[in-house]
């Protein structure tokens, strides 16, 4: 979820018209994908390019970015995307940027099929289907061992012990989890516009309460990694991957699933409304869901895989790291992100600025 | 060569200059002119309406952002021409032959790497573990970490950082062409240092004090990444919250509005300052 390449759409956010790329080159035959970073690694783009003769090209993305930029083009640019499941059907019914996914053309046994359910139910618009569930995963806490004890939520990035030392996203996951650690449940709230914002307003105010504390509102992915390894900062909310990154270079830092609850995302397989090599585009589906194939790119990003059997391909430090921030009852207790509603994005945003300008 | 062939050299010469200005400049401007007086009444209707304008006005975090920005930016200037007018004096009057050459190359290095590579090259120095933190602790100067990354100051080093270059080119260009005599006059005609700067080499680089004010201006106005990653929680930049409306709010509406006061307040400060300086902008750019 989120920005782990913020930093690429900032490069292209001046110039984000250039989403109308070029492509018409009906020589070769090529899958335009735009996907998060770690993804579509290098090595398993030449396998598939090898194994099929189709060219491969990669551009890295974050979700509100793959949305603009399809919704620049009307759903052009790209064969392929990979958007988060919540993100999916109010942006649909707003831009119609999407087709629905033919699942008899996508290899369903190799998938959980408790994923491809709970995908396909917050992903339907008219009974139709709109993504196949790839890569999860959650966001919490990364601490430091140091102020472990205190920061054991999200409203304990505002304690005074570790003010100065804290970072955060200004984006919508910081408004959902601050929401709950104070006792509210945003997600209930999705349908209630007043009550919504009723929540809203108070995230907001301990937010602005909490600035103070934090040293810099974080971007992208590869920031908050050198900020958390210069020791800079000790306490962040992020994603779970970067912290088991991390914890494998400096066992002093650990992802830690908050006592209000990680927040839970699937990113998805979804196709453009015109894309141009839609049977490229299930052709890798298919070939990156094998199990051999999904770990390895888990093995490469830290995120986890709804191919089913990848398990016992992942490397084992990665399953012990996983386990060790997750008992059995704070994996019950992921907050999973339904479906977004339209609108909610714009009074998010809304009060996301007043943070941002807040003194 | 008959005057209707003429006339077609001269049309085809002016294609791709028109064909860039039309496609490139005026309809993407046009465009976002129309949808910036689009309001979006419910998800999917719109309606037309001055509604983003008025948030600009009501929801003060706009207009703070945006006159904070104005300030920054002219500050900005203002160091860059104080930091630039002796280099440019250097450069111009008083270096010779090949250190002149080299000198302005030195200018030009940095220009070779992105805005980018020159942005994280400063965030590197600022940072609190990064190269001045240590100095100051090994020289004995600081007791802890020092950060002086995350605030406005870094912006503005990184900014005037930037638009250095551009106000050098002219400012040397200017006073290559001021005759020393002028100078030596008004000297002999009992002036100090200050009252032949006042009255003598300033009026005299005028327009190229202009100029590389208004490039410069313009420059950081409309820069991104120096103030997004330099910046700290407080910095907000107006393009900042211009690619935040775009990108991540899906709010093309309220972003168009807000590129269009970008350009007609900004329009309106260069216009501003050329009434001021009393320059023309024929004058300047010509």
């Amino acid at each position: 979820m989120g920005s782990r390449t913020a930093r690429t759409s900032a490069l292209l956010g001046s110039t984000f018209l250039a989403a109308v790329t070029f492509s018409g080159s009906l020589l070769a035959e090529e899958l335009r994908l735009i996907t998060w970073g770690g993804y579509a690694p290098d090595d398993v783009v030449a396998q598939f390019e090898k194994e099929t003769g189709i060219d491969v090209k990669v551009t890295l993305s974050n979700n509100e970015d793959m949305i603009s930029k399809l919704r620049a083009t009307g759903g052009a640019g790209f064969d392929l995307a990979q958007p988060s499941q919540d993100r999916i059907i109010g942006v649909q019914r707003q831009f119609n940027i999407y087709k629905p996914i033919d699942f008899s053309r996508v290899n369903t046994d190799q998938l959980q099929p408790s994923m491809v359910k709970a995908t396909k139910d917050s992903t339907e618009l008219d009974g139709e289907f709109y993504g196949v569930p790839s890569v999860w995963g959650t966001s919490g806490l990364i601490v430091h061992s140091s102020v472990a004890d205190t920061v054991t939520d999200y409203t304990d990035l505002c304690d005074p012990a570790v003010a100065g030392e804290v970072s955060y996203r200004l984006k919508r996951p910081t408004l959902i989890g601050f929401a709950f650690a104070m006792g509210m449940d945003p997600f209930a709230a999705y349908n209630d516009r007043d009550e919504y914002e009723s929540i809203l307003a108070k995230v907001e105010d301990k937010l602005i309460d909490c600035k103070s504390n934090v040293k810099t509102y974080w971007t992208g992915g590869d920031q908050l990694l050198a900020l958390l390894r210069t020791g800079e900062v000790t306490a962040a909310m992020a994603w779970d991957a970067g912290g088991w990154k991390l914890n494998a270079e400096n066992p002093e830092i650990r992802f830690v699933a908050p006592d209000s609850g990680a927040l839970g995302w699937i990113d998805t397989f979804a196709i453009p409304r015109r894309s141009e090599n839609e049977e490229a585009a299930y052709k890798w589906i298919n070939f990156v869901m094998q199990p051999e194939i999904a770990a390895r790119i888990t093995n490469a990003s830290g995120n986890f895989t709804a191919s089913k059997g990848a398990d016992e391909f992942v490397r084992a430090e990665l399953r012990d790291a996983y386990r060790a921030s997750f008992n059995d009852q704070a994996i019950n207790n992921i907050k999973w992100y339904p479906p977004v509603p339209p609108g909610l994005e714009t009074l998010e945003g809304q009060v996301l600025d007043r943070v941002q300008a807040a003194n | 060569m008959n005057a209707s062939a003429g006339r077609l050299s001269l049309w085809l010469l002016l294609t791709p200059f028109l064909l860039w200005i039309v496609l490139l400049v005026l309809v993407p401007h046009l465009q976002m002119l129309r949808v910036s007086f689009q309001v979006r009444e419910s998800w999917d209707t719109l309606a037309w309406g001055l509604e983003q304008y008025q948030n600009f006005f009501t929801e003060s975090y706009y207009w703070r952002t945006f006159v904070r920005t104005g300030v920054m930016s002219l500050f900005t200037t203002f160091l860059t021409l104080l930091i630039a007018f002796p280099i440019a004096w250097y450069i111009a009057r008083l270096a010779r032959g090949r250190a002149k050459g080299l000198l302005f190359l030195a200018c030009l290095v940095p220009f070779w790497a992105s805005e980018l590579v020159r942005t994280y090259g400063w965030m590197i120095l600022l940072r609190e573990s990064g190269l001045f933190s240590s100095w100051l602790q090994a020289l004995g100067w600081a007791d802890g970490p020092v950060e002086m990354l995350y605030n406005d100051v870094a912006v503005i080093i990184g900014l005037v950082y930037n638009g250095l270059l551009f106000m050098v080119v002219p400012l040397v260009t200017t006073l290559d062409g001021m005759d020393e005599n002028l100078v030596e006059a008004g000297y002999d005609l009992g002036g100090s240092h200050l009252t032949v700067l006042r009255e003598v080499v300033v009026p005299w680089a005028m327009p190229g004090i202009v100029s590389g004010c208004i490039v410069v201006f313009m420059l950081t106005l409309g820069s991104y990444l120096t103030p997004i990653l330099m910046g700290g929680k407080d910095s907000a930049w107006f393009t900042g919250q211009i690619f935040t409306q775009f990108i991540t709010r899906f709010n093309w509406e309220q972003g168009a509005a807000l590129g269009v006061l970008l350009l007609v307040l900004s329009s309106l400060i260069v216009w501003l300052g050329l009434k001021l300086s009393g320059q023309s902008l024929r004058k300047v750019m010509g």
